[in-house]
């Protein structure tokens, strides 16, 4: 069946298979491959995107019931201007390594910061418990996403 | 921080340079191997058996076959004669080591859950997933070997033929007599087993392959998420048979290793076999859940570990027996990797005996191999448990028994008795500084407060100190423990006509920033701008030789041979400068771009003129050869050695058995370091896999050898809400072993923690008087010692 989203802020009209899922039609569909697969069963979090602003596991929402929304994907953070602040507080902060978890834990964060704009640290590790990262042990994440809500103080998502 | 030679005046290494991997990994514009596009690929999957031992009657893929979508399906039996070779081993430990072959896809027995039985390449993944549940095998069940002791006791044979389940058994015992006459003697005798439980590497990224044939041109070009396309590339020729000179393997971003994506796998020659067969593009992506089945676990060893100490608590031999699982089959490193630890058992301390024997047995479980540490965790974790009993039998703290028994720093180069010359070390002040930044006596205070006023909350501490050799490896040395490939680094240094440098290394990162640490020591060398260089690596055709990523050898071996070829290469620029300059080359000094003649530094040449000299070859000195390129291979000549305390301070509740981590703090003595930050990073994430096996993870078997726990939501991979903020601090020892100084980190994290936090639970609980918690140390497992200690069942009263 046919679907219409806007992705990052372009719109796309495209037919899909009822059973497919919005992480593969991003990426298969649209070639959106910014977005990762790291699980089968929603527990990793390295497909989290922004669906009309918040954040899902991509993995877990079937691209049909997109229709009609609007998502942001890693591929929609920065600018021309540059890095988005959440994506420069994890360069600056050593917030990845191997990068595949990076994505969604970005979007996670972005996410994240919306609601809560002025974290504390146990609060943000309570946050991102549904995105798993192998390498960093989180340190560096958690970090990252203090200072991204430092610098991002007064500004509005 | 660094001592090594530089011609800059202003020093990059040492520093905390962001790295320049991260842009491209933060925004979506890295390609991970499923993002590389290759419109007319087929689509390959895998029916993997769901007996862990059976005997394969029939493949009936009839039905399959007739799918829509579907282009070709086969059986074991259907691809028998297109392998040249069987799945490779590289590591026969012994030279009657025990290997049954074996081959991509099972045509006659499996011997493991996820053991491939059958393929289906279609144009697209639905449609060959699709396809495998249509395909109808017919197995005959065999009797299964689950547990190390029945394999061990032949009760029932994963491989009949071989006649035992035994693959080896491996003795290092330089002095028998003395480690017997140790034990005679001896005050105190500790005794323990522990269990290593298998463990699940679960690299973020799952594997995937691209095999792409050039019909036309007789070639194929590879795309794997591995750590070693250059070994990846000669095992594909000798497995596959197609000449080495018509493979090119590439491995794009790759999301995590950990060791798991140091092998030779079946869907990689698989993928090429039929990229072969059918001139076509073959891709196959690894699902989650196959990963935790036919991708390789870690750990899996029973280890018996016997100290003999004198009346101080002085450890004067030790002796150790190992089983180590090998699961279904030897895969590339498979024997090899209970050995590296092998040599490790007696820690960091001065112990004059030594005894060692590992007995590596079959079982119908996924292959084990290596996972980050690769037998060096599995050796800290007895030495250190270890060690805190011995402290318990003697009557003294954990902290002083390590004092007595530390290795001095003056015994260095240290002979060890297992045969390893320790390069360099400071354990005493490594210690004392982790005891003094983490208020050992005020922790031991509070613990005392607490059990005074009866908390049923109890407050442990718990010491690691850690020692391992890293830096793979002496060439020599590999070969003397029969390893089949070397141990040296290629790299190759390229000042281009503007001076724009591309390096070319034999390393293959999968996030540890090499670029960023390879373009920082280059910087510092040439005294030109990390921004000016450009790292190539993971690519055959462009970086023909390596010996690729593990065993934390990147730095000290590939670090080095880089350092070496820009010294070589500036050392070319050299004469072209002498030779305009018209002086000799002992006359220049070298700093910032610039060749200056010595007492008159008006007189100067820049490093550019010579790049742009070199390149037009128009009046070059006699006997200099066109560009400024230099290219070494370094063999190092000995491992290194880097070393470290942990402290974990946890608090367990006897009510629930949970255990929580309050606190973990750590001196780590890596040598020298190029970039702290990067270095931080691999300790921090080091330490969490670590505490992830003492307290969460597990593959878990039943009897018949299903595994339970082959998702994310069986397996217990920790979050960021387990962990506190880790405290960092470090001390250097350089090593003398290589020209930077540097030790190697990959791995440290990983190696000391697990004998922290168990050190620190049993430390909790020792008014139980219980002496020791199995990993994980689930809050079941932690409640029912309690229980069992207090001789009431399972009953909190």
């Amino acid at each position: 069946m046919k679907i219409t989203t806007i992705v990052n802020g372009r719109s796309y009209s495209k037919d899909v298979e009822p059973r497919t899922l919005l992480v593969h039609y991003l990426r298969d569909g649209l070639g959106l491959t910014g977005t990762n697969v790291g699980c089968d069963t929603s527990s990793c979090g390295a497909c989290t995107i922004l669906l009309n602003g918040e954040s899902v596991k991509s993995c877990t929402v079937l691209a049909v019931q997109a229709d009609g929304k609007e998502l942001v994907t890693i591929e929609g953070m920065a600018t021309e201007s540059g890095l988005h602040p959440i994506q420069k507080a994890f360069q600056e902060n050593h917030g990845l390594q191997c990068g595949y978890c990076t994505p969604g834990m970005v979007m996670a964060a972005a996410s994240f910061l919306k609601e809560n704009p002025k974290p504390s640290e146990h609060e943000v590790r309570e946050a991102l418990e549904g995105n798993l990262c192998r390498c960093t042990g989180y340190h560096n994440i958690v970090k990252s996403v203090m200072a991204a809500a430092k610098a991002m103080e007064g500004v509005v998502l | 921080m660094t001592v090594v030679e530089t011609g800059s005046s202003k020093r990059v290494t040492g520093t905390r340079l962001l790295r320049r991997e991260d842009p491209a990994l933060l925004t979506g514009e890295a390609k991970f191997i499923d993002d590389i596009v290759q419109p007319d690929a087929l689509c390959m999957a895998l029916l993997r058996s769901p007996m862990a031992h059976a005997r394969i009657v029939s493949v009936d893929s009839s039905v399959a076959k007739r799918m829509p979508g579907v282009v070709a399906v086969y059986s074991g039996s259907d691809l028998r004669d297109e392998w040249l070779a069987p799945m490779p081993c590289a590591w026969p430990v012994t030279g009657d080591m025990k290997n049954p072959p074996h081959f991509p896809v099972a045509a006659d027995v499996v011997n493991f859950v996820g053991d491939a039985v059958a393929v289906v390449l279609a144009s697209d993944k639905n449609a060959a997933v699709d396809a495998l549940a249509s395909i109808d095998v017919s197995y005959e069940p065999l009797p299964v070997v689950s547990n190390l002791e029945d394999a061990l006791a032949d009760k029932d044979l994963v491989h009949p033929a071989l006649g035992t389940n035994v693959s080896y058994v491996w003795t290092l015992e330089p002095d028998k007599a003395k480690v017997d006459q140790a034990f005679a003697s001896a005050s105190h005798v500790v005794k323990s087993r522990f269990i290593q439980q298998r463990l699940i590497p679960s690299a973020m990224e799952p594997r995937g392959v691209l095999a792409v044939p050039h019909p036309y041109g007789g070639e194929y070009t590879i795309f794997s998420s591995t750590q070693i396309p250059h070994i990846l590339k000669l095992m594909l020729s000798l497995t596959v048979g197609i000449s080495e000179a018509k493979l090119r393997v590439i491995a794009p971003s790759v999301g995590g290793g950990f060791g798991s994506k140091l092998n030779v796998y079946p869907e990689e020659i698989l993928a090429l076999t039929l990229a072969r067969k059918l001139h076509r593009p073959i891709r196959w992506t690894e699902e989650r859940s196959e990963n935790s089945l036919a991708t390789i676990h870690g750990r899996g060893q029973i280890q018996d570990i016997e100290l003999a100490a004198d009346a101080d608590g002085k450890v004067m031999a030790v002796r150790v027996n190992l089983v180590a699982d090998m699961g279904g089959y030897l895969q590339l490193l498979t024997p090899g990797v209970p050995l590296l630890g092998g040599f490790l058992y007696h820690g960091l301390y001065d112990v004059p005996a030594y005894s060692f024997t590992c007995t590596g047995v079959f079982t119908n479980k996924t292959p084990t191999d290596a996972y980050r540490g690769a037998g060096r965790p599995e050796a800290t974790f007895a030495i250190e448990r270890s060690m805190d009993a011995l402290a318990r039998k003697v009557g003294i703290d954990p902290a002083e028994v390590r004092r007595r028994n530390f290795i001095a720093p003056e015994k260095f180069p240290y002979a060890s008795a297992a045969g390893l010359i320790f390069d360099s070390g400071n354990y005493l002040s490594n210690l004392e500084l982790a005891l003094e930044r983490v208020g050992y006596e005020g922790i031991r205070a509070e613990q005392v407060r607490r059990r005074a006023e009866g908390s049923r909350k109890h407050l442990g501490v718990g010491l690691s100190c850690y020692v391992e050799m890293c830096g793979l490896a002496p060439s020599k040395v590999l070969g003397s423990l029969s390893y089949s490939a070397g141990g040296w680094e290629s790299a190759t240094v390229r000042i281009l006509p503007t001076c724009k440098v591309q390096v070319v290394a034999g390393t293959t990162p999968h996030g540890q920033g090499h670029e960023t640490s390879w373009s920082m020591i280059v910087a510092d060398r040439l005294g030109i701008s990390p921004g000016d260089i450009e790292v190539l690596h993971s690519d055959t055709a462009i970086a023909p030789y390596g010996m690729d990523t593990y065993g934390s050898r990147s730095l000290s071996v590939g670090g080095s041979a880089i350092y070496m070829a820009s010294e070589k290469v500036l050392a070319k620029a050299k004469l072209i400068a002498a030779h305009k300059l018209e002086v000799s080359p002992e006359d220049l000094d070298y700093q910032d771009g610039e060749f200056r003649v010595k007492g008159s530094a008006e007189k100067s040449y820049a490093l550019s003129a010579a790049a742009f000299e070199a390149f037009t070859a128009h009046d070059l000195p006699e006997g200099v050869e066109p560009n400024l390129e230099a290219t070494v291979t370094w063999d190092p000549p000995n491992f290194t050695f880097p070393f470290g305390t942990h402290v974990a301070v946890v608090e367990v509740d006897e009510e629930t058995g949970q255990t929580d981590l309050l606190r973990y703090l750590s001196i780590d003595d890596v040598g020298n370091q190029i970039n702290p930050m990067i270095v931080e990073g691999q300790i921090e994430g080091g330490i969490a896999q670590g505490v992830a096996q003492a307290l969460y993870e597990e593959a878990i078997y039943d009897e018949s050898c299903n595994l339970l726990d082959s998702t994310f939501i069986e397996y217990l991979i920790p979050s960021a809400a387990e962990f506190p903020n880790f405290e960092l601090g470090s001390t250097v020892t350089p090593s003398p072993t290589n020209p930077l100084g540097v030790k190697g980190v990959g791995e440290a994290g990983c190696i000391a923690s697990p004998p922290a936090v168990i050190n620190a639970i049993v430390d909790a609980l020792t008014e139980f008087g219980i002496e020791n918690i199995d990993m994980p140390a689930s809050p079941e497992r932690v409640w029912k010692a309690i229980g069992a200690a207090r001789g009431n069942g399972t009953q909190v009263d």
